[in-house]
């Protein structure tokens, strides 16, 4: 199915190439280019490309393109999807998917590769089974390893592979046995020009950190399961449980993982947690415009709003933005014009402001749109759709394990139009 | 050692050259010699002892290769470590070797036989990555030795060495296309295996190798839909495209018959009229000779066995499950998906890219599935222009009048945006939405009028190009718009723009007599400097002129004809030529030319704007040439539905012997235990033995399966499942039959009730009774206690209306002439002291679809007297309100006619099954259910039976249960059925379900229903 990937830098370098069935030449990447210059920026490029003897799928992440190679029909959601998980996997092993980090450990990668496709069919996919093939480098394991000259390939079996728990790796044993898990709650929104809401809808993920030993088989309830609209789950979950009693019943894997992400029903109403008024001109026939942004707390539920920061896409035609921020820091990119502004904790008794004046190019006409403001935020210690976990249970092993349960309400595509 | 033997005998020839060939290698890499100094080192540690000199030497080539750097030359010193101890180095060599075998085949030979011994080894894993290997190194030669290791992998006791030699199936296949025949006896094996392990690739293979021979599926089909949530995610999505294919070519089609069974059934309801009756009767031919639908029962296993899948982390396997539903679903369920697919829209910008492109041409046939979901498509501006304009198709193909006001207020917040080809996208979108939409039309009109203005050229240029075809609809009411888009050619470049302006003013030349030749003798002027579409154009515009109004353009037209006639493009020359000939009159001239005026200014057809996705579902969805639009390489063909169902019976598995003691009471009692947690540890030995698991097999596969099977639990193996299955299905099969049977008598029933209802007056339901005589003066007392009072709606207050107060109320009897209309009594009384005349409706202003059949003209109204009318207006199941004026001599009143959901439907008869039946077929999204207390003096059957008669237009239907009240109606214009059952619970908690297609319609019975009962 995948025949090659290429990874590909920013600056168009392939820095690195993997074949799984025969050789296919770094020039079929020119078409790949080519799509590059007609989309002009990153985001536009098509993820799929098709060339007089072979399609180019590609995915953008962390400022690499992947770009595989396929010869016959296959569905693309099937390449794209692997080839994320691609890039999930060099995220796992080396803290980070970066050019320089895939060029250090390019042996790793090329392992990885390997186990991860065989004749363009995924085989491993599961970063335990992974991890279990192909040791993760770690600053003391690279040190024993020169000395000893032993290595990073596992000479034990992947038995994961072969049980029905494909999931989880086996033997696993820890001195601590903790299980936590981070209830993250994102608000999509989209607020119109008088600051009604068009669009508000919650995303979740139940992000969970499981250190157990043995195998241990674990079940969650909530308080309000119901409140739950569609969940997508980790196959280790039970279905029938779910279906028949709301309850997630599932054998860990070990380590971190996503457990399941839902959404919750956009018939509920959502709480917007800030307001932002704004005032945005430009002048007709005067290379300037005013700016003046306030931001404040509304249905918080008694928990403070902080890590404010609004980014805002300015219009090409401003040059440079003289504002004062009566709280926190704002930068001004004249390049990309984009506006950052960093304002922390929200306090209700004096709201942050930012204001000032915008000068544009002289002889420009005026921008016809103002631009829409992106707001991120955090609230600690809160789900805002009221999902609350009840308890958890283990069953299948005999120590008690320590438990906890975190709850966090962020800003996701939150998105205010002036 | 089998293997080697056959090699040696039959490719002895070539292994002797091989030999000579390593021999005088040096000789032969003579090119490369600088090669070799560059890579001394690296040979150097090669050959050394040590384990980590060679390590550190493989990190480098490995590292050189990674960069796709040449490092081919170094391949007889990789060799010969094949065997190395060191299993880093080995796994190290083994890549170096794929990816350079097949440029340096004879040295390649020489690790031929490391992995033949690897192919015996005790522990199952070195077997298998020994197969791996030798299978990826691409050396024809080795064919008969792969073939050999395939077949010998194929019956391991391991499953993964037996999942790796499916996948060694279609790397074989590559190679050596004329193995075909033995890798699908192969392939048949494999196919046969129960492990979740194994049934991922094999079906890949398949797909690889054999994708016609769909008859190796039908004894896996049952299997293969068991084993399906327990194989790994990549194995899902293959499996789930093969498995739509195979329904495709075994199944019948869940939606024609039923959409035909529909059509006619509505049709008899309401024949009235002969035609229609003709109608029905040749349709109720066709239909007995096609049987009536029963699902099979596999076809059913199908869909339950993906539906879980729909939650996957895995948006593959999300889209995988969505394409079947699209494909293979009754129409009813397919609303099932789109939630799934809503979510993946929050996943990274490439899925959603591909998930847009499918929804869009979802979207188009099923458009009410996506509505609930309207504002997930709503733009960002920071979302890629690309994933913009694809929301855009979306949010166009999902406008229907309801939401077309968002839909528009939505559209003007994106024409402001800065991304100009995302806001020249939205007029496209506008101009769609006018065209389909006829109630917007004007104000899109206006909007885009109004855009022309606009700074921007491009915005300006498009939204003419959008004006154009829009104009072209209804050109008589615009021709200000004309003028004012004559104006725009001295300032707007854009050919495209220029063109359409100047055809628009030639079309209708006649709307703007003084423009027109001015703008011609504009564009006269410019002529030379314009771009060719333009230049046709003014040949176009000039000859048009010429036509209607010669007097003032006679010169104008020969002046740009003689330009025209030198143009450098050849086109435009022809055309100059062409037209003098037809237009201007010579003594030569042919017989055409009388019909030059006919030629030129005929009625052209308005063009109708569709979508780039309309008919792009005949390749399956989800596919790669879905996407591209066009055929991909490899893709294999959705193929239609059978007319008539391949024998079902190809699928059944016959049941192997022992496991016919197991009896259905032991499966039970497994069935309580909630988790598969203790199966596991039974089948923890032979998860990890190698030996001595053949006779055990079936059992532990029985654990493997059993996690999956549809109880969720531990108990039965597959082989068990597969007799359940037939079991299942004999008796379905029998319960199929008498499904026939009684269809056809349904059949037969709702043909003669058809013909009667045609033929006489007759009541149609319960509440016959409930009618009263047409045109009575007081019609309200006439009604039967029990039915409770009908409402009546004020449709012109007294003072309003100086003195004459009109009232109507929907008397639920067949509008005669028109059975979608719904029929409304109208009460005029003339309070005034004079006589009113000649009271009649005019103008009624409604929306697109919606008719009305006005009252006879009422000549006079003496004073204090009252008459009453009956109209129809076909609401077209809709609640908007229907406005019209009502005229009298001297006054015309606005007025408007809202009618309760409840009036919009008419009542049915149904049998108990029968409801059960087509209640079955408008679950998920079509069910609304809602909980509620019945208040003290509604909880008599007597009350509550007419509370919701009351409340809408319904017929009761039979039910045998105390307790739950079934009711039955179809709405009036597309006769979709409309579902009621209220549960009475113990004390005053009720259920209230409500099963439509209609969602809408739906919802809002529900909550009239429940305030009628509450009241």
């Amino acid at each position: 199915m995948i025949h090659s990937l290429f990874l590909i830098n920013c600056s168009g370098d392939i820095f690195l190439e993997k074949h799984w069935k025969s050789v296919v030449s770094q020039s079929v990447c020119d078409y790949f280019f080519e799509a590059q210059e007609k989309a002009v920026d990153v985001e536009n490029v098509p993820p799929v490309i098709s060339t007089p003897h072979h399609y180019l799928i590609s995915i953008y992440r962390d400022k690499i393109f992947f770009v595989s190679v396929i010869q016959t029909e296959v569905p693309p959601l099937f390449v794209i999807e692997f080839l994320h998980r691609v890039a999930d996997t060099f995220q796992d092993y080396f803290g980070e998917c970066s050019e320089t980090a895939i060029k250090d450990n390019v042996v790793i990668v090329y392992e990885l590769l390997e186990e991860m496709l065989d004749n363009g069919f995924p085989l491993a996919t599961e970063s335990n089974i992974l991890k279990e093939l192909i040791k993760p480098p770690t600053i003391l394991r690279s040190v024993v390893n020169s000395i000893t000259g032993s290595s990073n390939v596992g000479d034990t079996l992947p038995t994961g592979q072969l049980s029905n728990i494909p999931w989880r790796r086996a033997g696993v044993k820890y001195t601590n046995n903790e299980a936590y898990f981070d209830v993250i709650e994102e608000i999509d929104a989209i607020i119109d020009k008088s600051g009604s809401t068009v669009f508000a809808e919650i995303q979740g993920v139940i992000d969970s950190c499981i250190k157990l030993s043995g195998m241990p088989d674990l079940s969650l309830s909530f308080m309000n399961p119901r409140l739950l609209d569609d969940v997508s789950f980790h196959p280790c979950i039970r279905f029938k449980r779910w279906e028949s009693e709301r309850v997630l019943s599932f054998i860990p894997p070990d380590g971190n993982f996503r457990l399941i992400s839902y959404r919750v029903s956009s018939q509920n109403l959502v709480a917007i947690p800030v307001y932002v008024k704004h005032l945005i001109s430009f002048k007709e026939n005067s290379s300037s415009g005013r700016f003046d942004v306030t931001i404040g707390p509304k249905q918080n539920m008694g928990k403070t709003v902080e890590g404010v920061v609004m980014t805002v896409h300015m219009p090409k035609a401003v040059l440079n933005m003289n504002l004062t921020a009566t709280q926190g820091s704002y930068t001004f990119d004249p390049v990309t014009k984009v506006l950052t502004w960093d304002v922390g904790k929200i306090t209700p008794q004096k709201l942050p402001n930012l204001k000032g004046i915008v000068n544009l190019q002289s002889g420009a006409p005026k921008p016809e749109e103002n631009p829409s403001l992106n707001i991120q935020f955090k609230i600690q210690q809160l789900a805002i759709s009221g999902l609350k976990v009840n308890r958890l249970d283990m069953y299948g092993e005999k120590y008690k394990p320590f438990k906890g349960v975190k709850y966090i309400t962020k800003a996701g595509k939150f998105q205010v139009r002036t | 050692m089998a293997a080697s033997p056959a090699y040696g005998e039959e490719k002895g020839g070539s292994s002797s050259l091989g030999e000579p060939e390593y021999g005088h290698d040096p000789a032969s890499g003579g090119i490369f010699a600088s090669d070799y100094k560059r890579h001394d080192d690296l040979k150097e540690m090669l050959d050394s002892n040590k384990d980590s000199l060679k390590l550190e030497a493989m990190k480098r080539i490995v590292a050189m290769i990674a960069r796709g750097k040449n490092a081919s030359d170094l391949f007889p010193a990789v060799v010969k470590n094949v065997a190395c101890k060191n299993i880093e180095v080995k796994k190290l060599v083994y890549v170096y070797l794929v990816r350079y075998a097949e440029e340096q085949q004879d040295l390649a030979l020489l690790s031929i036989s490391t992995f033949q011994r690897g192919l015996k080894d005790p522990n199952q894993l070195i077997r298998a990555s020994a197969l791996r290997v030798l299978s990826s190194i691409r050396v024809p030669i080795i064919v008969p030795i792969m073939m050999l290791a395939i077949k010998e992998a194929a019956s391991d006791m391991s499953p993964y060495v037996r999942k790796t030699a499916a996948h060694a199936i279609p790397k074989l296949y590559s190679l050596d296309s004329d193995q075909k025949d033995q890798l699908i006896e192969v392939i048949e094996k494999l196919l046969a295996d129960k492990t979740t392990l194994v049934a991922g690739s094999v079906v890949m293979a398949f797909e690889e190798v054999c994708p016609e021979r769909i008859d190796l599926i039908h004894k896996n089909y049952r299997k293969l839909c068991n084993l399906l949530i327990d194989v790994e995610e990549w194995g899902q999505v293959v499996i789930i495209n093969m498995l739509t294919r195979y329904a495709r070519t075994q199944f019948l089609s869940p939606n024609q018959n039923e959409s035909l069974l529909e059509e006619s059934a509505e049709k008899a309801f309401y024949g009235s009229e002969e035609e229609d009756t003709k109608d029905a009767k040749a349709e109720a031919a066709s239909l007995a000779k096609r049987k009536p639908y029963v699902m099979d029962p596999d076809h059913r296993l199908l869909l339950r066995n993906t539906k879980p899948l729909l939650q996957s982390r895995n948006a593959a396997v999300v889209m995988a499950v969505a394409q079947l539903y699209f494909h293979l679903a009754p129409k009813a369920e397919v609303g099932v998906i789109a939630k799934a697919l809503v979510r993946l829209l929050r996943s990274h910008s490439e899925v959603q890219y591909v998930v847009l492109q499918n929804v869009a041409t979802m979207s188009i046939k099923r458009r009410g599935m996506f509505e609930p979901y309207l504002k997930s498509f709503y733009i960002r501006s920071t979302d890629p222009t690309q994933i913009k304009i694809l929301k855009l198709e979306v949010l166009t193909n999902l406008a229907n009048e309801t939401n077309i006001s968002t839909i528009l207020r939505e559209f003007q917040t994106y024409i402001r945006s800065m991304d100009k080809d995302f806001v020249a996208a939205t007029i496209q979108a506008i101009g769609r939405c006018a065209t389909n939409i006829g109630k917007v039309r004007d104000t899109c009109l206006n909007g885009l009028v109004q855009l022309l203005s606009n700074r921007d050229e491009l915005v300006v240029a498009e939204s003419v190009v959008v004006i154009k075809k829009l104009l072209q609809m209804q050109p008589a009411q615009h021709s200000e718009i004309i003028k004012h888009m004559a104006k725009l050619t001295d300032n707007i470049q854009v050919p495209m723009a220029r063109a359409s302006i100047l055809w628009l003013i030639g079309e209708y030349c006649e709307h703007v007599p003084k423009i027109a030749p001015d703008v011609l003798r504009k564009m006269a002027k410019s002529f030379t400097n314009e771009e060719d579409i333009v230049k046709l154009q003014v040949i176009n515009l000039a000859a048009k002129l010429y036509l209607t109004n010669s007097k003032q353009s006679k010169l104008l037209t020969q002046y740009v004809l003689n330009l025209a006639k030198y143009d450098q493009n050849y086109d435009i020359r022809d055309r100059a030529r062409f037209i003098r000939q037809l237009i201007v009159p010579t003594e030569k001239s042919g017989a055409l030319n009388k019909y030059a005026k006919k030629l030129f200014l005929a009625q052209k057809p308005a063009p109708i704007l569709e979508s780039s996705f309309k008919d792009r579902d005949h390749f399956q969805l989800g596919s790669l040439s879905h996407l591209l639009n066009a055929k991909a390489v490899g893709y294999q063909e959705l193929p239609d539905w059978p007319d008539e169902a391949p024998d079902p019976s190809v699928r059944n598995v016959e049941v192997p012997e022992w496991t016919k003691c197991t009896s259905r009471e032991k499966r039970k009692e497994k069935v309580e235990k909630p988790f598969y947690s203790d199966s596991e540890g039974e089948s923890g030995p032979t998860e990890s033995a190698d030996s001595g698991e053949s006779h055990h097999e079936p059992e532990s596969d029985s654990e493997e399966s059993g996690s999956s099977s549809s109880s969720g639990t531990s108990s039965s193996s597959s082989e068990e499942e597969d007799e359940e299955e037939e079991e299942e299905g004999s008796g379905e099969q029998s319960e199929e039959k008498e499904g026939e049977e009684e269809e056809e008598k349904r059949k037969k029933r709702k043909e003669k009730g058809g013909l009667r209802k045609a033929g006489s007056p007759q009541p149609l339901s319960p509440m016959g009774w409930a009618w009263w005589p047409m045109l009575s003066c007081g019609p309200w007392q006439l009604l039967s206690p029990a039915f409770g009072a009908v409402r009546t709606y004020e449709l012109l207050h007294r003072m309003a209306g100086e003195g004459l107060s009109v009232e109507y109320c929907f008397s639920r009897r067949p509008f005669p002439g028109d059975p979608h209309m719904v029929a409304v009594q109208i009460q005029i009384s003339n309070n005034t002291d004079a006589e009113v005349k000649s009271l009649r409706v005019s103008e009624p202003k409604l929306l697109a679809g919606m008719r009305i059949q006005e009252f006879p003209e009422i000549e006079s109204l003496a004073p204090g007297d009252t008459a009453s009318v009956v109209m129809g207006i076909d609401f077209c199941d809709s609640t908007q309100a229907a406005n019209f004026q009502l005229c009298t001599h001297t006054r015309h009143f606005y007025v408007s006619i809202q009618p309760p959901v409840g009036e919009l439907m008419a009542p049915v008869f149904m049998s108990e099954n029968e409801f059960r039946k087509e209640q079955g077929k408008l679950t998920g999204m079509s069910e609304i259910t809602e909980k509620l207390t019945l208040p003290e003096k509604c909880r008599s059957d007597h009350a509550i039976v007419q509370q919701v008669t009351s409340a809408a237009n319904v017929g009761r239907v039979p039910c045998g249960a105390d307790n739950e009240y079934r009711f039955a109606a179809k709405t009036v214009t597309s006769g979709s059925l409309v579902l009621i059952t209220l549960e009475w619970r113990e004390g005053a908690a009720a259920q209230l379900t409500v099963n439509s297609e209609k969602m809408v319609i739906g919802t809002m019975l529900v909550k009239d229903i429940i305030q009628a009962l509450a009241q």
